[in-house]
């Protein structure tokens, strides 16, 4: 009996998993190596004629390869920044959680702050000129951290809770400082939480659209979700070639989850929901 | 996560021991993050607040008071706009917290496929905001788009999914929920894993049926992870803006405009002031529904 | 034995030479930065001008960059042009949106320039900032906002191109009785719903030729001004008449240009560049398009509503002021003109004197050519009157166009927005 109600619902569940969300996906592969014309119908059927090739060759080569600089940027942009965001977000997780002082309040303040105060744009684009970053990729990295930051330490700080202050005290006993503390002990035992912020940021960050197209102009500073734009004018939207592109920039973040797909939930278990 | 927000409360016990390890906890750690997150958001942000007071052309700002808000709370669509980012927020929300939920519950079951399914559901986070729009774009289009062919194939005529004003903003939340619902539910599956078994096993001794036990055990020891889905997809909803530029810009008309759209639309035509100060208005309308809420869902996790 | 000794160093010589040369030309070597909007006929037509500049101006290289058009590309040019980002070359309207890029504090003078000797008049006014010297030159052709039609439709039915808004509805009936779809509109692109209202200002002029003035002054308004109201209602009344194509809702501007050269629908209100789309996305039905002005309702009075082309601008933050100044007469050139006829095809007349079209243009740009020339009846668009255009007008033109929202109300609105303008312009009277 319950056998059978084992396969009977994972059959419904994938029976609506196929409708839900692989049919998307098969539109967009299948779109993706339509022609132009067959593609424009925006029907779902099969090619008339296979142009997997042909599409993937114009995708990479329009505008002079831009999608190739559009992926060196957003791979520089996403691993530069998610780095930091671990490092400085368990930083600070670290020291708020273990000790409290006249800062915590403020502190956690500011972490639901940054949460919930939508950034604004042009004040923001004023003082990254002012100070020289504007139309950087070292800018975007910093701004990519700051507006992540608060959804980080609230990660950490949540996981931190769950490691044993004694830890901390052994390594006072073996002279540590706090710098050896925090690097040599504390952070490999943030791993699953680490693993979350990782995947969760480096998926946001690379499909970050808004903040490069006002932080980050100029041809050779565009990210991958600008390259859409080549496809999507005013005047002309090239349907096979658009979801060709969007099929080519999935892959990154595909492969970044097959990766840590195991460890995802693992990283949620542990800190995400206790608290 | 969420439940975080409000704990700052500390045994007394832990202050003690502070002074002995204190030095092991600098607060010189804060400084890298809270340089970087001073000037590139506080400072922007406060920068914000005398900006919202001014017409300003980028290049020079004339200081006109309030004049700013009361423009904006003259839009003739910003009413309708508050009114929709309020539907937009609830409706996300409320749908990723019961979807989110379900699904976990069935994803933790023994359930037949349940790899595959636990990684189909979670893959279209992975997708870009504009990608998903531009695909469900060409999916939701009234005559030529999949949905309503298949629809036609069984003799339904389909509505304009975006292009009926009565429907375009719940079709763009349907879209939110499609892309967002993977992350409620890995979220819902941690808090289910971490709930002790012998919760339940003491439960079935006493006779619970499953309903009883989803209502007695699961439910109240999810509320954390409740707590983080709710406040994470609200404040996610209420400032959404890319999903609902992609697909219809607010649009047709006015119709689907929500506040952060309307907002990017003043910013667009050159009214810096004014969108700066449409920026403050979505700020505090977001403290006050996202704050007491936080407050309230961690009172009652306190309670359980 | 000693001459061949001798070809060789010289040839050595020669090579040397030349080789000096080419690492001092790549040294001097001045890089322009270009942008301009990814429509393809711009993008074709810029690419094309850089690289026959380049050719001639070996010493002078162009990088080129294409943009977003609409209302994403007025947002990244202010920003870049405040944050002193621009490229030392750019492409942008003239007109209205022209004056909202603060042209006097953004732009360099190009009044005392000697190519500004060739370029019409006219052109020159709408590139003109307030303190009445003129900041661009034209590139691209003039334009009208019209209505294209399929003719074998007309051919079919026995129709010929209205003269007034009474005939218009009547071949709208007809085409209606014949069970096809007399006008096509393409909301999916918002920008395409604004051709009743903008196009129909040759006849807001005909029937009160202060409009502009009055308005920019703020004395007066769309709604209550009848001539200027008409425009929202002649796109309220072709919606009630139930004319449209089913999918008016969400096809796009590719949609509408490929249905009126099919024969899928027999109107299109649009600006007469599409012309190049239809080269483009329906080159075999390029001969069955023709084009007339949106008429008014006095026939007798029937004129078209201009559009003048885009112009090319200098960024006062440039590095390269005379090298961008040389690229810039480049293109108001008669040479600059065939290259563009060339690279995009010819779908109006230049502003440039002595430019001239190939004898053999697609019949709708026949169609347009005599409204231009002498004793045609045209008048400039609004945008080229005044400085104010309301950014919403587009998103209400689609309300009123699909019947979310009545005529009267859609421009008491339109009047507010643009009242929103003239504030951040900063104009005398609002």
């Amino acid at each position: 009996m319950r056998h059978a109600q084992r396969y009977i619902f994972g059959g419904i569940a994938i029976a609506a998993s196929v409708v839900v969300f692989l049919v998307p996906f098969a539109f967009i592969i299948l779109t993706a190596v339509k022609d132009r014309r067959q593609a424009a119908t925006r029907s779902f059927d099969w090619p008339t004629s296979w142009h997997f090739w042909d599409n993937l060759v114009e995708v990479v080569r329009t505008q002079d390869f831009m999608l190739v600089t559009a992926f060196v940027n957003s791979i520089i942009l996403t691993v530069a920044s998610v780095t930091l965001l671990v490092v400085l977000g368990a930083m600070v997780g670290f020291v708020l959680q273990r000790r409290p002082s006249r800062w915590t309040p403020i502190v956690n303040f500011l972490v639901l702050a940054g949460l919930i105060i939508p950034p604004a744009v042009v004040p923001t684009i004023w003082v990254l000129q002012s100070v020289g970053l504007f139309k950087t990729l070292h800018g975007m990295i910093l701004i990519e951290v700051a507006y992540g930051l608060s959804f980080t330490i609230l990660l950490f700080r949540a996981f931190v809770a769950t490691i044993p202050r004694e830890l901390d005290e052994a390594a006072i006993i073996d002279g540590a400082g706090p710098l050896r503390l925090f690097f040599q002990v504390v952070l490999p035992l943030l791993k699953p939480v680490v693993v979350t912020v990782i995947v969760v940021q480096s998926v946001a960050i690379f499909n970050d659209f808004t903040n490069p197209l006002y932080y980050l102009p100029g041809k050779q500073n565009v990210t991958v979700q600008l390259t859409l734009f080549n496809f999507q004018g005013q005047f002309n939207t090239s349907l096979h070639l658009l979801f060709m592109n969007i099929l080519l920039i999935t892959i990154p973040p595909l492969i970044v989850y097959l990766f840590f797909n195991r460890q995802i939930v693992a990283g949620m278990t542990a800190g995400a929901v206790k608290g | 996560m969420a439940v975080a927000v409000a704990e700052g409360s500390v045994p007394i016990a832990k202050a003690r021991r502070r002074s002995r390890t204190a030095g092991l906890y600098p607060s010189w750690f804060y400084l890298p993050a809270a340089i970087i997150f001073a000037v590139l958001f506080m400072l922007p942000t406060f920068a914000s607040l005398f900006f919202s007071l001014t017409r300003w052309t980028l290049q020079k700002a004339d200081f006109i008071g309030l004049e700013n808000f009361a423009q904006f709370f003259r839009e003739p669509f910003l009413f309708q706009g508050l009114i929709n980012t309020l539907i937009y927020g609830v409706v996300t929300s409320g749908l990723k917290v019961v979807l989110g939920m379900l699904l976990a519950l069935l994803l933790t079951s023994d359930i037949f496929g349940r790899g595959y399914l636990r990684a189909v559901v979670f893959f279209p986070v992975l997708v870009s905001t504009v990608g998903v729009g531009i695909t469900f774009t060409a999916m939701m289009h009234p005559t030529q788009g999949l949905i309503n062919e298949t629809l036609a194939s069984i003799g339904i005529k389909g509505p304009g999914w975006l292009t009926d004003p009565r429907f375009a903003l719940y079709s763009v939340a349907l879209v939110d929920v499609w892309k967002g619902v993977g992350l409620a539910t890995v979220i819902y599956i941690a808090g289910i894993v971490s709930i002790p078994l012998e919760y339940y096993e003491a439960a079935k001794i006493d006779g619970a049926t499953a309903w009883q036990r989803f209502w007695t055990v699961t439910l109240p020891l999810v509320q954390p992870a409740t707590a983080t889905v709710v406040i994470l997809s609200f404040i996610g909803g209420l400032r959404s803006f890319d999903l609902i530029w992609a697909m219809t810009k607010g649009g047709p008309g006015f119709t689907s405009d929500v506040i952060a759209s309307v907002i990017y639309k003043q910013y667009q035509a050159g009214f810096y002031g004014l969108s700066t100060a449409g920026n403050v208005v979505l700020f505090v309308m977001v403290a006050l529904i996202i704050v007491p809420l936080s407050l309230f869902l961690n009172r009652q996790e306190v309670d359980r | 034995m000693l001459m061949r000794n001798l070809t060789r160093a010289a040839l050595a010589t020669t090579g040397i030479v030349v080789i000096l040369a080419g690492a001092a030309s790549a040294q001097d070597k001045v890089k322009l930065t270009f942008l301009f909007d990814n429509a393809p006929s711009t993008v074709a037509m810029a690419e094309a001008l850089a690289t026959a500049f380049e050719a001639k101006n070996p010493n002078i290289e162009i990088e080129t960059e294409s943009r977003p058009g609409g209302a994403d590309g007025d947002n990244l040019i202010k920003t870049r042009l405040a944050t002193s980002e621009m490229s030392d070359v750019f492409l942008y309207n003239s007109g209205s949106l022209f004056q909202a890029i603060n042209p006097t504090q953004n732009l360099v003078d190009l009044s005392a320039e000697p190519f500004q000797a060739n370029v019409i008049d006219s052109f020159k006014t709408v590139v003109t900032g307030t303190d009445g010297k003129v900041y661009g030159a034209p590139i691209g052709t003039a334009m009208g906002g019209g209505i294209f039609y399929n003719i074998p439709i007309y051919k079919e039915l026995g129709l010929t191109p209205p003269k007034s808004w009474a005939e218009f509805m009547a071949n709208n009936e007809k085409i209606k009785a014949a069970g096809k779809t007399a006008v096509i509109q393409t909301f999916g692109a918002t920008w395409t719903s604004q051709l009743f209202v903008l196009g129909d200002f040759y006849n807001v002029l005909a029937a009160d030729p202060n409009f502009a003035t009055d308005y920019t002054a703020g004395k007066a308004k769309y709604a209550s001004t009848p001539a200027a109201l008409k425009g929202f209602e002649r796109q309220e009344e072709v919606f009630k008449a139930g004319l449209l194509n089913e999918d008016f809702a969400a096809a796009t501007f590719e949609d509408g240009v490929t249905k009126v050269a099919t024969g899928e629908g027999a109107h299109y209100p649009m600006l007469s560049f599409a012309v190049a789309n239809i080269k483009e996305l329906a080159p075999e039905n390029i001969n069955d398009v023709g084009f007339f002005a949106i008429p008014g309702d006095d026939a007798a009075k029937n004129g078209l509503t201009t559009w003048m082309p885009a112009g090319l601008y200098i960024p006062k933050t440039t590095k390269h002021e005379a090298e961008a100044k040389q690229f810039i007469a480049f293109v108001a050139s008669v040479e600059g003109c065939d290259i563009q006829t060339q690279s995009a095809g010819a779908t109006g007349p230049y502003l440039v004197k002595g430019c001239t079209l190939p004898a053999d243009v697609p019949p709708a740009v026949a169609d347009l050519l005599p409204y231009f020339q002498e004793g045609g009846h045209s008048a400039p668009a609004l945008e080229f009157l005044s400085p104010i255009k309301g950014p919403a007008l587009e998103q209400i033109t689609v309300e009123v166009g699909s019947g979310i929202r009545d005529a009267a109300s859609g421009a008491a609105l339109y009047d507010e927005d643009v009242k929103k303008q003239a504030q951040q312009l900063g104009l005398p009277g609002w």
